[in-house]
């Protein structure tokens, strides 16, 4: 059967899909855009990896317009006037979002959607505002079916934004993603508070750290995709990746890593760089003839080139012979150590490196801590972070975080479980999310694990304990079964604790 | 000299002792013996009896060359056998701690937290301990929170208090016949607490656990605190859990956890007498 036929018989597949790989499977007959024979083979090794960016990119990967313009002078190519309400302006964005090309093909930002409608949301009853909305984020996540889609509040707290909260929430809906550009001292500590709160109940929005961000990136920053950080009216031309614990396994020491492997792999992924950005920008008409840029919506020189990586953990644990995660990178200062000094490496290597274009950057590239995908089983670690099973406690995951945020100005970040109690407590997590950006933390997702037993108050928990709470949650849920007080009893023990390895026993 | 005293836990990051978010620092050591203790591990001092270097699994616990009992944290893999071993309401997972070393945790916890909360066993037998390592939390710009049961003599010797931001009071019992038998120890000192701390303005919040089937002191706990407290501080409802009870006991004071709606009526009630701030947990 040929490519084309499996795809179309994939029962797996939607329309979309389908179209999508048809599309990848058409773009891959051509191959005019070589790369050298080192760099097939390090693909081969899975040490770089394309993130399946298709041979030849005829967009940039991430594309972040300049929605103001839309509001200021409408789009000739798409025959709209600025719009004068809220009707029209959230009107203009649904047909506009259509027209925004990303390598999932939907747009991965949407705008900073509080600024750009408050105006409009301000002339309108808020009743009606909000009705406007809620079909508006419906529209969202009916049509732009992707988790990729991404849009930005904050930092000063508006009508628009707390509608946009109160939507999320009573929605709850998967799309878009969502973030607070927080900055303690320009949001209100009620407005980040009605954010922990949303976030306890729907995992969004994330909390970015916007000093950071705009001193890197000035103030008009997008996050966009899943935490991207990148201009807007512009975008990033492509992202691939190096498989760090794939590139160790060429190593014989740590020494050896950092001053003859890592450097031979940086120069292939910069290379593979060099000449995706050149194709784009020379070779595809999206610069020249798209109305995005032919209109002023983005702007070439604000686009940038992404150097990603992930499994930094494993690379140090295998490089150090560690084979328990539970006693190697971020839980072992020797494997944290060495994360930074390749870290560094990595830095100082692609910082020297002049990349073609990306002239709002000094045409530098920038560094991005991939998040994963799903093909990559547990060999390689999103970016920067810690194994899965292997998380300390939150205290110690953002003591190690902190270190590693500051390398990754075009996106990185790490998720936080909280426990069942923080909903009745949220105002507990916000000084933690203060601590945390204040201390180089770049970005913070949190949601609300779903425990089995919880510490209530001023006592201590026992693991051992734990299991017989369980049995007792069972013999509960009996007696639930025989009539008493039927909710009340699944819902007491429907909890569990602050987990042991949540407490630092006094001597460490 | 250097003061130490015996730290059993630090969790640094906690939700539920206090406001926001707090490190809590757990003591070892407590003067009451209450029935529904749910750490009785902190009740007494280890007397290195060894029962439990025999049953811990991974030898991480030993004897010193002075024959006392001590605890390889490095070894320990924390399966709290030797909790279960122990006869004597101890644990050898205790480590003794200078200021200065509490001091050094709360400082890597100090850019995340309000304050610090010290608990236990009961903190205050720890009275000098805990004024040093406040004055030096306070040079870190955060709160100090006293959790007591309230058998500290506050009045006589108020040096914590200057010291401290306030105090969250177990009142378990008011009526007199139902307090010895659940907490053996006289009530006096506690009410007098009571009174004392919220005239001196240090009562952050009082806690009484409600019961399952014991409406008659239930109902007087809750009667006589909330007409004292007023709207004056926080009033925390905790419902009764068997969780970490022992067994013993468990058959007593009841083997579930109170049901929620009964626990309510109680907050009810101490909002119906002025005790607007009262909750549940
Ligand atoms: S903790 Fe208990 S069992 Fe272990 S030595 Fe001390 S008193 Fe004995
Ligand atoms: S918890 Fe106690 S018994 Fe278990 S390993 Fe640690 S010291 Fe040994």
């Amino acid at each position: 059967m040929s490519e084309a036929l499996n795809i179309i018989k994939d029962k797996t597949l939607t329309y979309r899909q389908e179209l999508i790989a048809l599309a990848r499977l058409g773009e891959s007959t051509d191959d005019s855009l070589r790369y050298s024979d080192e760099y097939y083979q390090a693909k081969a090794k899975g040490a770089l990896c394309d993130l399946n960016e298709g041979v030849m990119p005829y967009r940039p990967r991430y594309i972040c317009p300049d929605y103001k313009v839309l509001f200021e002078k409408g789009s000739a190519f798409l025959e709209l006037d600025p719009p004068k309400d809220l009707l029209e302006a959230v009107n203009a964005l649904e047909i506009m979002y259509a027209h925004v090309p990303s390598i999932t093909t939907y747009p991965v930002y949407l705008g900073d959607l509080d600024k750009l409608l408050e105006p409009f949301v301000l002339k309108e009853d808020r009743a009606y505002a909000k009705k406007i909305l809620r079909l508006f984020l419906l529209h969202i996540d009916k049509v732009l079916t992707d988790s990729f889609v991404h849009a930005d509040i904050g930092p000063e707290d508006s009508v628009t934004a707390r509608i946009l909260l109160e939507l999320t929430e009573e929605m709850q809906l998967a799309v878009p993603n969502l973030t607070l550009r927080y900055d303690p001292e320009i949001t209100s500590d009620d407005f980040a508070m009605a954010c922990v709160k949303c976030m306890l109940k729907t995992s969004k929005p994330s909390f970015a750290n916007h000093k950071m961000f705009v001193e890197e990136w000035g103030p008009d920053y997008a996050i966009a995709s899943c935490y991207n950080g990148l201009k807007i009216a512009g975008g990033g031309f492509t992202l691939p990746r190096m498989r760090l614990y794939e590139c160790s396994l060429d190593a014989t020491s740590p020494e050896d890593f950092v001053n003859n492997v890592l450097p031979k792999y940086v120069d292939l992924q910069l290379e593979y760089m060099d000449k995706r950005v050149k194709f784009i920008v020379e070779e595809s008409t999206f610069f020249t003839d798209n109305f995005l840029s032919t209109e002023g919506f983005v702007k070439q020189e604000n686009f940038i080139g992404m150097f990603g990586l992930v499994g930094l953990a494993e690379c140090c644990n295998h490089l150090l012979g560690i084979e328990d995660k539970k006693k190697g990178f971020g839980l072992n200062k020797e494997a944290t150590e060495l994360g930074i000094k390749i870290m560094d490496a990595i830095e100082k290597q692609v910082s020297e490196h002049v990349a073609p274009y990306c002239d709002a950057f000094g045409h530098r590239y920038k560094l991005h801590a991939q998040v994963g995908i799903n093909t990559d089983g547990m060999d390689d670690s999103p970016g920067t972070r810690i194994p899965i099973f292997a998380e300390p406690s939150i205290l110690e995951q953002l003591e190690v975080n902190e270190k590693f945020h500051k390398y990754f100005p075009t996106g990185t970040g790490d998720i936080f479980k909280f426990e069942e109690t923080y909903e009745k407590t949220p105002e507990a997590i916000l000084p933690i999310i203060k601590g945390s950006l204040a201390n180089g933390l770049r970005y913070f997702s949190g949601y609300l694990e779903n425990c089995d037993v919880v510490r209530v108050t001023g006592y201590l928990v026992k693991k051992s304990e734990i299991e017989k709470l369980r049995q007792n949650k069972q013999s509960l849920n009996n007696v639930t079964v025989f009539g008493q007080g039927a909710q009340d009893g699944g819902h007491a023990l429907d909890r569990r604790v602050q987990k042991a390895d949540d407490i630092i026993s006094s001597s460490k | 000299m250097t003061l130490l005293a015996p730290v059993n836990k630090i969790i640094p990051f906690s939700n539920v002792d206090g406001p926001s978010n707090r490190t809590a620092i757990f003591f070892q050591g407590c003067c009451f013996n209450c029935l529904f203790c749910h750490n009785p591990e902190t009740i007494n001092m280890c007397i290195s009896c060894g029962d439990c270097v025999k049953t811990c699994p991974v030898q991480a616990l030993s004897f010193n060359e002075q024959g006392k009992v001590v605890w390889d944290s490095n070894k320990c893999v924390q399966c709290d056998t030797c909790i279960k071993t122990c006869q004597h309401n101890s644990s050898p997972k205790i480590k003794w701690m200078s200021v200065d070393e509490v001091v050094q945790e709360v400082k890597r916890t100090a850019p995340y937290i309000e304050g610090i909360t010290t608990s236990g066993g009961e903190c205050t037998l720890w009275n000098d301990f805990l004024i040093e390592l406040y004055k030096e939390v306070k040079l870190l710009g955060k709160t100090c929170l006293i959790d007591s049961n309230g058998s500290f003599d506050f009045e006589k010797d108020p040096r914590i208090l200057e010291v401290s931001d306030g105090v969250m009071l177990d009142v378990k019992a008011v009526g007199e016949k139902w307090n010895n038998y659940l907490i053996g120890y006289d009530r006096t000192m506690i009410l007098k607490n009571l009174e004392y701390l919220l005239k001196v303005d240090k009562l952050y919040e009082v806690r009484t656990i409600i019961f399952p089937n014991r409406d008659k002191e239930n109902e007087k706990t809750v009667r006589y605190v909330s007409n004292i407290i007023k709207d004056k501080c926080f009033y925390k409802i905790i419902r009764y859990r068997p969780f970490g009870v022992r067994e013993e006991y468990q058959e007593a004071l009841g083997d579930f956890t109170t049901d929620e709606d009964y626990a309510q009526k109680y907050v009810e009630l101490a909002h119906s007498l002025g005790a607007t701030k009262a909750y549940i947990i």
